[in-house]
């Protein structure tokens, strides 16, 4: 009966006009699955046995790339209830725990980030132990390397998001390094040094580097809206593309590394 | 942490026969916490480690060290009021997983090293290296992601369930809390700033660090220990690599989120953040050093003259040690082996990463403040 309903299904027009092949039993059917299938694809369809091994690759990329879309997905819930404005920031948040059935996104996004900071080193660990950056790897090692510090930026710009008191001094403190940027910041080596002729200084505290990364001297509106922007919209599609270079590169580059 | 709590009451019933012992106990980990103990031992353990990796790495030895360190680590959470605090605090919880889980990584990369190195003095095949044919990555591959996928669900929601994401007051602007942290991962960066400026801790070093790990592979031309695990075939490229991350990345992140207070002021595990402590701030300048303690006068005016003692050591530090250093014969080897820029490039990364522990050693024994002092362009190292 119950067989009867599945293979009714499987045999229906609207069911084989998605997947184009079998259930995957058999050498042909497997291949198909993974070759006719466009996230699936993403994979080779056979793999060194070792390489797969999940002692070998701890599965650690896998997971900060799950756990990316996770932050995605929970992400993309979140911006629904919540307005960059120092106004209503912190409120919202507050709404978003009061008011949401099951309202726990907030959680899943801020400890799927820390998650995804600690799956991220564990990664480039392991890729180091594994010695896998070696040649041919040592780009995508690169490619790895941008992908490390933009993790790391989206959750720190993140963390402005809630515009309580953890979050403006947070950033404040970040800032502070970035004021002390050599040549760059009004508290840098140097900076005092850069004059036109004249004794005009070239950076000023509306032109160095914490201004660009707060649009203003102190954490507050500007700051909220960049770190907003950066962290919804730049960062992610840069990481996204950076991580979709990094899984072709992988296939380029001959699949998981394994002893020669 | 259910199943501890019997052996938590059993320590606080003993503690109760001689709340003394358990006060001792107390007292004498918060007095070996501090960075200049700690650290150093830290680094002890570290190189024992990996000296010893073939020994500690056994099953039967790891675990139980593993079971034991779990149990101490959790045990103090009823037995310490100040210690549990610190490891209960939502923001706090990513370190204690990030603790188990590079300790559990490291031991599971080290044991396969192991095994590996050792299979290879006897001519045995890598653990890496198949036999069999390739295998089809449905199902093989495909249903270990999904149940990994599946997993990591379940544990971030129960996470999320149990634990509530921190919000504390509404942002004012006129009121710093004490102390003020950056977001946990940044804080190894926050602790460097006890012994460098800003422009140091929060420019320089991190962006090195990037341009370091960039650069990497182009740097390490070992041509051995590529696709599996070993150590014996990259012994300096994993014990550097493994210092820097452990020990100057790790380690400080755990002493930044744990063990800074009020006025970034250090408090050891058991210790109550006390708001109202002053540590005294006695450091020297390199110059004071060499002027005032030294030949007894005072500061020269003249900015350079003034600080020459230091620019020297920096100079020596930065530019002639790489250079000394191949006359050690590994480095020499090391020299010969990757040629003029690579091995510049290497070494110079190399000795700016260690300028931070040799920094930390000076304010340990001499409150060394700066090497070298130029407030007047905000040049201070
Ligand atoms: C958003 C961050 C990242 C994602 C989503 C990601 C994802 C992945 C995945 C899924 C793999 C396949 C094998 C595995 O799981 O270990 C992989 C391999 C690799 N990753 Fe990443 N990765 C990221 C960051 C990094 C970082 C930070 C590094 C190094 C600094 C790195 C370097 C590499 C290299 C060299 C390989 C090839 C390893 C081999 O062939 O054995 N990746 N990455």
């Amino acid at each position: 009966m119950i067989q009867g309903v599945i293979n009714s299904i499987r045999e229906s027009q609207v069911w084989s006009s998605i997947f184009r092949h079998g259930i995957p039993r058999d050498r042909r059917t497997r291949v198909m699955a993974i070759m006719s299938n466009v996230f699936l694809h993403l994979h080779p369809v056979a793999v060194r046995k070792s390489g797969i091994r999940l002692s070998f690759t701890w599965c650690m990329g896998g997971l900060t790339f799950f756990l990316f879309i996770a932050e995605t997905i929970s992400g993309v819930l979140l911006m629904f209830y919540y307005r960059p404005v120092v106004e209503y920031a912190y409120s919202d948040i507050i709404g978003m725990r009061a008011h949401l059935t099951l309202g726990i996104m907030r959680e899943i996004h801020r400890w799927g980030a820390h998650a995804m900071i600690i799956s991220v080193w564990l990664h480039m660990m392991r890729v180091f132990l594994t010695g896998s950056y070696k040649p041919p790897r040592e780009f995508n090692w690169v490619v790895g390397v941008i992908l490390l510090v933009l993790t790391m930026l989206l959750s720190f710009t993140g963390y402005l998001l809630p515009w309580d008191q953890l979050a403006i001094w947070a950033i404040t403190v970040g800032s502070k390094m970035a004021e002390a940027t050599p040549f760059a910041g009004m508290a840098g080596p140097g900076t005092e040094l850069l004059q036109l002729p004249g004794g005009i200084p070239i950076v000023t505290p509306y032109s160095d580097a914490k201004f660009l990364l707060l649009g203003g001297e102190s954490v507050g509106e500007a700051a909220l809206l960049r770190f907003y922007v950066l962290h919804c919209i730049a960062i992610p599609l840069g990481a996204a593309t950076l991580i979709a270079v990094h899984f072709w590169r992988i296939r380029k580059d001959g699949g998981i590394s394994g002893p020669m | 942490m259910i199943s501890l709590l019997p052996i938590s009451s059993l320590l606080l019933a003993a503690g109760e026969v001689n709340i003394t012992a358990l006060d001792k106990f107390k007292d004498f980990v918060n007095r070996w916490s501090v960075p200049q103990y700690s650290l150093p031992l830290f680094c002890i353990i570290m190189f024992a480690a990996f000296i010893w990796y073939r020994k500690w790495t056994k099953p039967i030895v790891f675990w139980p060290l593993m079971l034991g360190f779990t149990v101490v680590y959790f045990a103090f959470i009823p037995l310490d009021e100040s210690y549990a605090s610190i490891l209960k605090k939502p923001d706090n919880v990513p370190i204690t997983m990030m603790i188990f889980l590079t300790l559990y990584f490291l031991w599971l990369g080290l044991r396969q090293a192991a095994i590996n190195d050792e299979n290879m003095e006897i001519g045995k095949p890598l653990i890496e290296e198949d036999r069999e044919d390739k295998v089809l990555c449905w199902p093989d591959l495909v249903y270990t992601e999904l149940l990994a996928m599946v997993l990591c669900t379940v544990v971030l929601i129960v996470w999320s369930v149990l634990l509530k994401a921190p919000l504390e007051s509404p942002a004012n602007p006129a009121g710093p809390p004490n102390p003020s942290k950056a977001p946990w991962y940044f804080l190894g960066l926050q602790e460097l700033l006890v012994y460098f400026d800003p422009w140091m801790a929060g420019v320089v070093l991190p962006g090195l660090i990037i341009l370091g790990l960039a650069a990497m592979p182009y740097i390490d031309t070992n041509p051995k220990g590529n696709g599996y695990y070993t150590f014996k075939e990259r012994r300096f490229a994993i014990l550097t690599w493994m210092f820097g991350y452990l020990i100057l990345w790790c380690v400080l992140i755990v002493f930044g989120t744990f063990l800074r207070g009020p006025n970034w002021n250090f408090f050891g595990p058991f210790q109550v953040w006390d708001p109202y402590r002053v540590d005294p701030l006695t450091n020297i300048n390199i110059s004071d050093v060499w002027y005032v303690v030294l030949l007894g006068g005072k500061l020269p005016d003249n900015l350079l003259v003034r600080e020459w003692p230091g620019l020297l050591f920096t100079f020596f530090w930065l530019c002639v040690l790489p250079v000394l250093m191949t006359k050690i014969g590994f480095f020499g080897r090391l020299r010969a082996q990757m040629g003029f820029s690579r091995y510049y490039l290497m070494a110079v990364l190399f000795v700016i990463m260690m300028l931070v522990p040799v920094k930390m050693v000076g304010r340990w024994t001499f409150n060394l403040k700066y090497i070298i002092a130029m407030p007047e362009i905000n040049f201070n190292l």
